[in-house]
């Protein structure tokens, strides 16, 4: 049933040739594109149906993306066709793309902060003449798409002042105004909250209705099988099946995508929970400007247990892990932490390591890693100056030591590829995120923080990390989780905290509690 | 292949500005070939050629290295020419003030005082920093100013030799380093290349040895490749803002080792050829790398030497070319973005995203 043979498929396009045939939106046949010596995409044939939502997924380096950046004609296939409405179209730069009615929004979104919303959307195709620009036209327009759409946009808006959901909408926006028949979408909710995600899936059905044909490309199944009419699965560079949304489910999807079975649950025992290790009383963050953003927060994580923080992003959660870590300053920190008994608020970054407690951050690439660095390098971050990884008078870093220590923890969190000079940009977010787990768990913490542990990590990875995980929490050590993905703190935690503008609103057994219930209180409605 | 990578540009930079220079040379109606053979000719002749070419050479290797460091911590210290100026005063102040004392003791001393007036000079910038927030690159520039008018002050007012020229009574002669001429057999110890520039080379292992070999280099680099990792590292951030910016100072500040102690033997107002802003082109074009430092302030050194010999041997040529040289390898270097860029699309040198 997956596997789809693309000669009958072919043969039997053939014989109505002539005929007034349903034409496909955008076809891709035999797409071969090779960097350097990764084979990107292997002989890639995918066929997205008009007025559909065609999911695309598969692990981070499967292809998927450079697959419709093909599309969009952002790079050129080294062979293989592009049709678009049925027709064999030369498509090698996205101005080409555009002009067919192809639109695609990036992960990262090209908008100039400083502009409009209007003025961002015209960028590249202002109205007006040579001299003046006639944005009144413009306004008009994007006002009239925003509200057929329900995109609530105001297009005389200053970008930066828009939420991250609003901004994607503008994206949109930035197609739509192009005239837009397909869009393309690369993680569209990877930067987006649980609720801005249902708002942005009602924006898409929205579309479909209005005849629009959509794909998305994304490696969330949950995603997929909640918005999509079909989907493409790859893996390595090849599509390995195409299937109507309906007749599949997130267990063999998952078994595509990986190439093997998956355990999609976490697999966890009771936990065996200990004495209190850390405990936090009355704990406040005032920003500089003077906004609250951490409000009297009390709580206890013991020895062997989980305990999860659920929230939608952006009340508190970054505030508390970054205290917690000693991160914020002295001046915007009130109430007291203590670990073992110990009070420890007013210890720097460095001696709170040192008292056993480590950190994964949620932002990786601006907290977590040295981009630039080696694995080496980025190995030793908040360890560098300790004794075992030093000779030579405690100055010199001793390169045995460290390229010794670099490699258990590469070839024990099984980063890929096991190269130690490579820097740590060159990395998947999947691989990069198991290099910082694993310094982190080297340091044998008696506290964990972890926060969005599996954001923009794939399935497999997702799996291994929420084991390790488990496997800690175990071995004794007191882990205070956070994240964004519902799923996965209900899942891991033992105990569950609601957090909402900087307040705790609410304590629940992850095993009793329904994910409606929590979601109630991370929009801060009270329980009763 | 990395290594290579860095090679390529300011490789391709410098012979760039070289073809842009030709034809310039070839309009204002001199043969380029000739010019260039005069300007290399003269820069790498024995002795005076390779021996004036590694004096000028020395000071552009103390900025330069100057400038890497400050830049590996993030920063631009755009204030090396102000802290040679200190620097170079206040190595000709303890040298004339205690111009008797053993060599055993000035000398020391002497070096003591460029290194700690630079890095004091370094320092006040990176405190501004690290405790207000205020820009190095404004603050530096200011300091310039100061360090200047400073420097010639004291020496009108207070330390003048009698006579015309602005400049210091000598300082003891325990304060003088050796000229190189009287170790190298063939190279008269009357040019001025001295134990500085041996001073310079040192210093461009130690830099190299500092920031890539010791736990307190890491935390520097870290720092200035990402602040917010660094600080998650625990690595203060104010504390590598104001180290770095002290040693930035203290390596622009040895130019006044070079420059008062085995040259002039005495402060000699306004004796910088910008070496400080020239500084920032060398770590610019040595890529912000030791080794990179010194090829460009040899490279830049020879353009210097020689377009002295340009002038006088040319018939409309004159040494102005050099500073066209200079500004277009600059301009090359800089371009490096649009270069990789359409080197990119090649996929000759990106690693593939897939």
């Amino acid at each position: 049933m997956l596997q789809v043979d693309w000669k009958y498929v072919r043969a039997s396009r053939s014989l109505r040739t002539g005929c007034p045939r349903s034409q496909q939106m955008l076809e891709l046949r035999n797409i071969t594109k090779r960097f350097a010596n990764v084979l990107a995409n292997d002989n890639v044939n995918i066929v997205v149906k008009p007025g559909t939502i065609h999911a695309i997924v598969g692990e981070n380096g499967a292809g998927k993306s450079t697959a419709m950046r093909i599309a969009y004609g952002f790079y050129k296939a080294d062979s293989g066709e592009i049709l678009i409405d049925g027709q064999v179209r030369n498509i090698s730069t996205p101005h080409d793309a555009i002009a067919l009615g192809v639109g695609m929004v990036h992960q990262h979104f090209m908008l100039v902060e400083t502009m409009t919303v209007a003025e961002n959307i015209v960028l590249g195709a202002e109205p007006g003449n040579a001299v003046a620009l006639d944005l009144g036209k413009a306004s008009a327009e994007i006002q009239k798409l925003s509200a057929e759409f329900k995109l609530a946009v105001n297009p005389n808006a200053v970008v930066e002042h828009l939420s991250v959901g609003q901004q994607q909408r503008v994206e949109l926006l930035k197609a739509l105004y192009r005239h837009a028949r397909l869009l393309i979408l690369d993680e569209p909710t990877a930067v987006l909250t649980p609720q801005e995600v249902e708002e942005f899936f009602a924006i898409l059905r929205r579309m479909r209705e209005q005849g629009k044909t959509v794909v998305i490309i994304t490696h969330k199944l949950s995603e997929v099988l909640a918005i999509s009419d079909e989907v493409t699965v790859m893996r390595d560079g090849k599509v390995v099946g195409q299937v109507q949304t309906k007749e599949t489910n997130a267990a063999e999807l998952a078994r595509l995508m990986v190439g093997r079975e998956v355990l999609l649950r976490v697999e966890k025992p009771d936990a065996d929970i200990g004495v209190t290790q850390l405990s936090v009383k009355h704990l406040s963050v005032t920003h500089a400007d003077g906004t609250k953003r951490l409000d009297n927060v009390s709580f206890e994580v013991h020895k062997g247990e989980i305990l999860g923080i659920a929230g939608v992003e952006g009340n508190g959660q970054t505030e508390l892990i970054e205290a917690l870590a000693g991160l914020v300053p002295a001046s915007q920190l009130s109430g007291e932490v203590r670990l073992e008994g110990r009070d420890v608020t007013r210890l720097d970054a460095r001696a709170r390591r040192e008292i056993g407690i480590a950190h994964i951050p949620e932002d990786r690439h601006r907290r977590g890693l040295l981009l630039d660095f080696s694995l080496t390098e980025n190995s030793i971050l908040g360890v560098h100056y300790r004794d075992a990884l030093v000779s030579y008078a405690g100055v010199f870093l001793n390169d045995k030591a460290i390229r010794k220590r670099a490699d258990q923890i590469i070839a024990g969190f099984d980063v890929r590829p096991a190269n130690q000079d490579l820097p740590a940009r060159a990395l998947s977010g999947g691989n990069q995120q198991k290099l910082i787990i694993g310094r982190e768990f080297d340091l044998q913490p008696k506290l964990l923080l972890v926060s969005q542990p599996t954001r923009g990590v794939d399935i497999g990875a997702i799996e291994f990390i929420h084991r390790k995980l488990v496997a800690l929490r175990d071995d004794g050590c007191a882990v205070l989780l956070i994240s964004a993905e519902l799923e996965e703190v209900t899942a891991l935690s033992d105990r569950l905290l609601i957090i909402h503008e900087g307040r705790i609103v609410g304590d629940v057994d992850p095993k009793v509690a329904t994910i409606e219930e929590i979601g109630l209180l991370m929009t801060g409605s009270s329980k009763h | 292949m990395i290594f290579l990578r860095q090679l390529l540009f300011p490789l391709i930079a410098v012979i760039a500005a070289f073809i842009v220079g030709g034809i310039l040379i070839l309009i204002i109606g001199d043969n380029p070939i000739e010019a260039y053979r005069l300007l290399l000719g003269s820069a790498l002749s024995w002795p005076d050629g390779i021996g004036y070419t590694l004096f000028y050479a020395t000071p552009l290797i103390f900025t330069g290295l100057a400038v890497l460091v400050a830049f590996r911590c993030g920063l631009l210290n755009i204030g090396a020419e102000g802290q040679l100026y200190v620097a170079a005063f206040a190595t000709a102040w303890v040298g004339i003030s205690f111009a008797n004392m053993t060599a055993w003791i000035l000398l020391p001393l002497c070096f003591l005082a460029a290194i700690l007036a630079g890095g004091v000079w370094g320092a006040i910038p990176g405190i501004l920093k690290a405790r207000f927030g205020s820009h190095e690159v404004i603050n530096t520039i200011m300091l310039n100013f100061v360090a200047v008018a400073l420097c010639s002050y004291f020496t009108q007012y207070h330390y003048k030799n009698p006579g015309p020229i602005m400049e210091t009574t000598a300082i003891g002669g325990g304060a003088h380093i050796a000229r190189l001429g009287r170790f190298v057999p063939g190279l008269p110890e009357r040019i001025p290349v001295n134990v500085a520039f041996l001073l310079a080379l040192l210093c461009c292992l130690l830099v190299y040895l500092f920031l890539w070999r010791t736990k307190w280099g890491y935390e520097l680099r870290a720092t200035g490749t990402n602040p917010t990792a660094a600080a998650y590292g625990g690595i203060s951030i104010r504390k590598q803002i104001i180290i770095a910016m002290t040693i930035s100072g203290s390596l622009a500040g040895m130019v006044g080792i070079n420059e008062v102690l085995g040259y002039r033997y005495r402060y000699y107002d306004g004796f910088s050829d910008n070496y400080g802003f020239t500084g920032i082109a060398v770590a610019l074009l040595g890529r912000n790398h030791p080794v990179g430092v010194v090829v460009a302030a040899l490279l830049f050194a020879v353009l210097q030497r020689g377009g002295i010999h340009v002038d006088g041997f040319s018939e409309y040529v004159t040494k102005d070319i050099v500073q066209v040289l200079q500004g277009t390898i600059i301009l090359f270097v800089a371009a490096e973005a649009f270069f990789s860029g359409s080197f990119n699309r090649f996929g000759l040198l990106k690693r593939a995203k897939v």
